[in-house]
């Protein structure tokens, strides 16, 4: 117990205290973070931005301890809405979160959101994220119609797809490395009720799995797929195929959805609670509890698009090493054979997972590093052991192979021969990268790694 | 309620205001940057749909002579201020605050004979209208002398003390003031310190702060367990307090 303000051991001149700062995953490594509401006023001694940390891998961390990371959570501004283009403006450090409890009552929701509300707008930007609406709505980018970026120099710029369109689209899905990004402006889209109607379908294999994602893409706006990632055999790739769109006032209930109770892991999990045959468990389980074959009807927006919210930390579930997940988009030609070689590797591999999550995709974003190309997506929380680097190793030669790529929010372990090799468009982004950044100032631990920013100094 | 607050567009104070718009209050803004203050308007209008446009005012705690315009400019928005709060402040570590007499001396102006100047032209405005709110900011810092907050505390003690005499002083002509303790809060302010227990939210700040001043209570720790933590340290006797190191 400690009384307020109850320093610890005083700010160093360099800036605050080391701390160990880790992505969503949980692997953590020393770092220094500075929170400010005055985003402008620290950037030009930060080396990246950093928002909620929910990227999974070391796109969010410091490349060393010299290096500042400014995290933009306090700059959390709205400063302009139009009420009849949907147009919004606002601070980098703007949540999902707040848009979806500001907005949504109103009758206005995010274009594209991902799968957990606590991201920042900045995050969103840097990642080009998706949902489960990106076979009919693309990447989050497309909505995005103006970025306000303190570039390395010092400058502030304001970008557009018309204005300086060569920044803007580095920046879109450019991992934070192409200027400090302090300013959000995209289009909220109009929703007819704030509930969703759900249809959902026990799905018995991946073919199947493959067929009915596409035909459901076509009458439905949202979509996605658990997959049980242990059965083999015949019943591969089964599991549950949810589609969804917003309710009509008529269908829905007229109040607004209640605010779900939240839940707190208070520790990390022990090993076992994770173990071969406790995951094997679950997929079972979970698989069966979709007893019906079809079912569907009005669900709450938050178990629709953030059913994992409920529980704050569930990461801490990992145990101690902590987990990375593996996403990877196969291309549509020849999707169905490369999805279910993919999953045969993934089982032989012995990659368990409790999480497999599939989703077909559309075009490809403008970003220039942009995740998403037309077709189909995985993606998969694996814990990380020993042997987590030789099992990416292969699952990224495969996907080498297949003509397919992984998703950098995600990564922790790709090699970086591997990754040019899966996206050649990293020239681009990186000659772009150093038109407005020579000395490269701004790189993270992930730049470090994949795109072979020197290495740091301290 | 009509508000004019001192230091809205940041930490406590920016989560004061949003809970204060969101319940339907008419804000003024009094702070250092015109341009900050507008964004926070902004940000306070788009936030609570439809709500009356919020004013914004220059005010800097560093120029006593422009607290007396600032006021009256305040007044001039709706003919009345129902409540006046203060937030702004500044904050130094013991350790920077030791090695820096500047800032020291700095962070003791503005804190205390600044804050009690601004307090003072806000109190005369507020009682010659026939009473009204004054709501101000101090800080649990201020509760004893502690080795990590010495100057701080200094300027917070001195601060609270001033504003329990305008309590009792005024009461009675209509003037209610409520002085707020915080205990640690997550704010930009204390970013870099490690959070002790208790540390609260400045949305639960906000929200207790909206129901003391409604209340008219004299004296707020928020979160409420810091009235508890300060009233076993006020009493620790100081051959403890020589050796602990809060």
């Amino acid at each position: 117990m400690s009384p307020a303000p109850a320093p610890a051991p005083a700010a160093a001149p360099l800036g605050p205290p080391l701390q160990t700062l880790a992505g969503w995953g949980r692997v953590g490594r020393p770092g220094r973070e500075r929170l400010s509401e005055d985003l402008a006023a620290i950037a030009p001694r930060a080396a990246l931005s950093r928002g909620l940390g929910r990227s999974y891998g070391d796109s969010s961390l410091p490349a060393s301890t010299a290096d500042l990371a400014l995290n933009t959570v306090l700059a959390d501004r709205l400063l302009a809405f139009d009420e009849t283009s949907g147009k919004v403006r606002a601070e980098a450090g703007f949540t999902m979160r707040e848009l979806y409890r500001v907005f949504l009552p109103r009758g206005w929701f995010a274009p594209v959101t991902p799968g957990t509300s606590f991201v920042t707008l900045g995050g969103m930007v840097a990642s080009d994220v998706h949902g489960k609406n990106h076979h009919s709505d693309g990447t989050f980018g497309r909505h995005v119609t103006g970025l306000r970026l303190m570039v390395p120099d010092g400058r502030v710029i304001d970008c557009s797809p018309q204005t300086e369109p060569e920044l803007f689209w580095a920046t879109i899905g450019g991992m934070g490395l192409t200027g400090h990004i302090l300013e959000v402006e995209f289009t909220l889209k109009r929703v007819p009720s704030p509930w969703i109607y759900q249809y959902s379908e026990r799905v018995p294999d991946i073919d199947t799995f493959m067929r009915r994602l596409e035909e459901v893409g076509h009458d439905w706006p949202m979509s996605m797929g658990w997959i049980d990632c242990i059965s083999r055999g015949a019943s591969m790739g089964r599991g549950h195929l949810m589609a969804g769109r917003w309710a009509a006032p008529s269908e829905a209930p007229a109040r607004f959805p209640r605010q779900l109770p939240r839940l707190r892991l208070p520790f990390e999990l022990p090993d076992l609670a994770l173990s071969p045959l406790s995951v094997r468990l679950f997929n079972f389980a979970y698989y069966w509890k979709h007893l019906r074959r079809q079912a569907q009807g009005i669900v709450h927006p938050e178990v629709f698009f953030y059913p994992l919210d409920a529980i704050l930390d569930w990461n801490k579930g990992y145990g101690k090493r902590g987990f990375t997940q593996y996403q990877v988009v196969l291309p549509k030609a020849d999707a169905a054979r490369s999805a279910k070689a993919f999953l045969e590797l993934l089982t032989r591999e012995g990659g368990a997972s409790f999480l497999c999550v599939i989703k077909d995709c559309a075009d490809e974003g403008q970003g220039l590093l942009s995740f998403p190309l037309p077709g189909i997506s995985v993606a998969l929380d694996i814990k990380i052991t020993d042997q987590t680097q030789r099992l990416v190793d292969r699952l990224n030669q495969f996907v080498i192979s297949a003509g397919g790529r992984i998703y950098l929010t995600k990564d922790l372990f790709t090699r970086p021969e591997d990754y040019r090799a899966m996206d050649p468009r990293v020239d681009h982004f990186l000659a772009v990268r150093r038109k407005w950044d020579p000395d490269l100032r701004l790189r993270s631990a992930q730049s470090v790694r994949l795109f072979g920013d020197p290495p740091p100094a301290a | 309620m009509i508000i004019a607050i001192l230091g809205a567009t940041r930490g406590m104070g920016r989560a004061l205001a949003r809970a204060a718009a969101a319940r339907g209050d008419q804000l003024i803004l009094l702070g250092r940057e015109l341009d900050e203050l507008q964004r926070s308007a902004a940000d306070l209008t788009v936030r609570a749909a439809g709500a009356p446009a919020v004013a914004s005012i220059s005010c800097d705690l560093a120029t006593p002579a422009g607290f007396g315009p600032a006021l009256d400019a305040a007044w001039a928005v709706h003919g009345r201020v129902d409540a006046v709060v203060v937030t702004a402040g500044l904050f130094g570590t013991q350790d920077a605050l030791e090695a820096d007499l500047e800032l020291a001396a700095r962070l003791l102006t503005i804190n205390l004979t600044h804050t009690v100047i601004f307090c003072e032209e806000a109190r005369r405005r507020l009682i010659a209208q026939g009473g009204g709110r004054l709501c101000v900011f101090s800080s649990v810092a201020g509760d004893r002398g502690r080795k990590p907050v010495g100057i701080y505390g200094a300027s917070k003690a001195g601060l609270s003390h001033y504003l329990e005499s305008l309590d009792h002083k005024y009461r009675a002509d209509g003037l209610i003031t409520l002085t707020v303790k915080p205990g640690f809060v997550k704010t930009g302010m204390t970013a870099g310190l490690k959070p002790p227990p208790f540390a609260g939210e400045p949305d639960g700040v906000a929200r207790d702060v909206l129901r003391a001043l409604d209340a008219g209570r004299p004296v707020l720790y928020t979160p409420a367990m810091w009235g508890l933590v300060m009233a076993v340290i006020r009493r620790l006797p100081r051959f403890i307090m020589r050796r602990v190191g809060f």
